[in-house]
C-alpha cells in the first residue's frame, strides 16, 4: 500500500497508541471523580492539555478539547458570534473554508446574521486588503483557514490577524490540515480561536480541541455539564485526548526537518506528475503551500475514477475535499479560485505523511500517468471539451 | 438571604463566567474566594438565572456578605464581600 492520503487521516503512532492505553483498560476513571482512579484520569487530561498547548503557544486553560476539528469549529463560528450577538451581526469567512465552517455560518445567516463568504484568487489565496475592505461595525467575526486541505495553500493568517486585532474583531483559524507540519503559534497568528484535530498529526480519531484566548466568551455548542470550564458537557474522551497530547508533543519535535523531507518528496511527485501527464494543472499556490501536499486537476477524466483505478494498485489518494471524495462532484474550493467545473471533476489529490518514502514517490510517477492514458482511452471527452485548451502552464487561469 | 439590586458597585476582582454552564458559578465562586483578602470585593458576571439564588444562598452558608447584583441586558454582576478573617 502507497498511502498519500495524510489529510483525510492518519495512522497512530505507536507511542501514542502506547500513551493511550492504560486509559483504555485499569485507568479508566471519571475525571470528575474526587477518588484516586478519578484523579488519575483528571492529571492525565490536564497534562494532554499542556502538551496541545505547547504545540500552538497557548496557556493549558486556553484549551477546550472536543470530539474532533469539526465539533472545533462549529464551537468557533457559532459559539463566538451568538456570544458577540450584542455588539454586531455580521461575520466574515473564505470561500476556501471547510464545511465545518460554511456550514455553521450559513446556518447563522438563517438565524439573522449577514455573512460575506469572502472570494479568493487563482491560487485559492485570500486577499487581505479585500478582507479589511468587507469589514463593517457590525463584523464581529473572521474565520479563515489557516492552510487549505484541499490545495495546500497557505493563507496570509497573520496579517488577517493583524487587521482582525486593529479592528477589534474576533478571528478564528482552522488549523486542522497545519498542526503538525507548520509552525503554528496563536500569538503570532493574532488569532483569538483555532482548531486542531488528533488525526491530522498521528494521534487518534474522536479528539479534538479549540484554542480560546484567554478572557474570550463563547457560546457553548453542548450543554450539560462543566467539563472543559462549562464550554463543552460530556465525560471527556480520556484515552483520546492523552493520545492528542502525546501526538501533540511529538508533533512538536522535529517539525522543520519532517517538513523539509515532505517538502523533498513532494516536488519530486510534482515534477513527475507535470512531466508524464499532459493537461494537467498543479492547483493551490506553487510555493505557499503545505509541505506535503500536491493536487492536480486533470483534465478530460474523473477523480473518483482515477481513485478507484490507482487503488486497483495500490496508491490510496483523494479527490474533491480531501476528506471524503464522494461529498461533491465540483469542490466549492476549486469553483471558487476560477477552476471550471468541468476541470474540477478531474481533482486529485496527494497529501504525504512521514510514512512516504523515495520509493513510493517513484511507483505514483510510474503507475499515475499509466491510469490517466487508459481511463482518456474511454473517456468521452478525451478529444477536449471544446474551447479549453493546453495552456501548458501548470496553474488555472482565472 | 433575599436578593438586593445594587448599582456601580467597585469590585477588587472579576470573573467573566458568561456563557459557562451551571455549576461553574458557584464552583468559580469558591475558587475565586479563596484568592480574596478578607474585606475585598468579588464580581462575577454570569447570564446563568439559577445563579439569583445560588448565589445569595451560597453567602449565606459561608458568611460571606452578598453585596447585590445588578442585571445588564446579556448578563448578571453579582458582588460578594469575603468576610473578616
Amino acid at each position: 500500500m502507497r498511502y498519500f492520503d495524510h489529510m483525510a487521516t492518519n495512522p497512530l503512532r505507536p507511542e501514542v497508541l502506547d500513551a493511550m492505553m492504560p486509559y483504555l483498560k485499569e485507568e479508566f476513571g471519571n475525571p470528575m471523580s474526587l477518588y484516586a482512579l478519578g484523579q488519575k484520569s483528571k492529571k492525565a487530561l490536564e497534562e494532554a492539555r499542556g502538551q496541545v498547548a505547547a504545540l500552538i503557544g497557548a496557556k493549558p486553560q486556553e484549551i477546550i478539547f472536543t470530539a474532533s476539528g469539526a465539533e472545533a469549529n462549529n464551537m468557533a463560528v457559532r459559539g463566538l458570534a451568538m456570544a458577540s450577538k450584542a455588539k454586531g451581526s455580521h461575520i466574515i469567512v473564505s470561500k476556501m473554508e471547510h464545511h465545518s465552517v460554511l456550514n455553521p455560518a450559513r446556518m447563522l445567516e438563517k438565524e439573522g446574521f449577514a455573512v460575506t463568504f469572502l472570494p479568493v484568487d487563482k491560487y485559492g489565496m485570500v486577499d487581505p486588503g479585500a478582507l479589511e475592505k468587507a469589514i463593517t461595525k457590525e463584523t464581529v467575526l473572521i474565520s479563515v483557514v489557516h492552510a487549505s486541505p484541499e490545495v495546500g495553500t497557505i493563507e496570509p493568517v497573520e496579517e488577517i490577524g493583524r487587521i482582525a486585532k486593529k479592528h477589534g474583531v474576533l478571528f478564528h483559524t482552522d488549523a486542522v490540515a497545519s498542526a503538525g507540519y507548520l509552525p503554528v503559534d496563536v500569538e503570532a497568528l493574532g488569532v483569538s480561536a483555532l482548531s486542531l484535530s488528533a488525526h491530522e498529526f498521528y494521534g487518534p480519531k474522536g479528539a479534538g480541541a479549540l484554542y480560546l484566548k484567554g478572557g474570550t466568551r463563547i457560546v457553548p455548542l453542548i450543554y450539560g455539564g462543566i467539563q472543559e470550564s462549562g464550554r463543552r458537557a460530556g465525560t471527556e474522551n480520556i484515552p483520546a485526548i492523552v493520545g492528542m497530547g502525546k501526538a501533540a508533543e511529538l508533533a512538536k519535535a522535529g517539525l522543520a526537518e519532517r517538513a523539509g523531507k515532505l517538502a523533498r518528496l513532494r516536488d519530486r511527485l510534482v515534477a513527475g506528475v507535470l512531466e508524464g501527464i499532459g493537461h494537467v494543472y498543479y492547483t493551490g499556490h506553487p510555493e505557499h503551500r503545505l509541505p506535503g501536499h500536491a493536487s492536480f486537476c486533470v483534465e478530460f477524466i474523473e477523480g473518483e475514477a482515477m481513485l478507484l483505478m490507482l487503488a486497483a494498485k495500490g496508491i490510496y489518494a483523494a479527490s474533491g475535499s480531501a476528506c471524503s471524495s464522494k461529498a461533491l462532484k465540483a469542490s466549492p474550493v476549486l469553483l471558487s479560485m476560477g477552476i471550471s467545473s468541468q476541470l474540477a471533476q478531474g481533482s486529485i489529490v496527494f497529501s504525504l505523511g512521514t510514512d512516504n518514502a523515495e520509493d513510493d514517490i517513484e511507483y505514483a510517477i510510474r503507475e499515475f500517468p499509466a491510469v490517466v492514458k487508459r481511463l482518456r482511452e474511454i473517456s468521452p471527452y478525451a478529444g477536449g471539451w471544446g474551447g479549453v485548451k493546453e495552456t501548458g502552464t501548470c496553474i488555472p487561469k482565472n | 438571604m433575599s436578593l438586593r439590586f445594587v448599582a456601580g458597585v467597585k469590585a477588587d476582582v472579576t470573573a467573566d463566567i458568561v456563557y459557562m454552564m451551571c455549576p461553574m458559578h458557584l464552583l468559580k465562586l469558591e475558587e475565586m474566594m479563596k484568592t480574596l483578602a478578607p474585606g475585598q470585593v468579588l464580581e462575577i458576571l454570569t447570564d446563568y438565572d439559577g445563579a439569583l439564588e445560588d448565589i445569595p444562598g451560597w453567602c449565606g452558608k459561608t458568611g460571606n456578605e452578598f453585596i447585590g447584583v445588578e442585571e445588564t441586558s446579556d448578563f448578571f454582576k453579582f458582588y460578594i464581600r469575603k468576610k473578616e478573617r
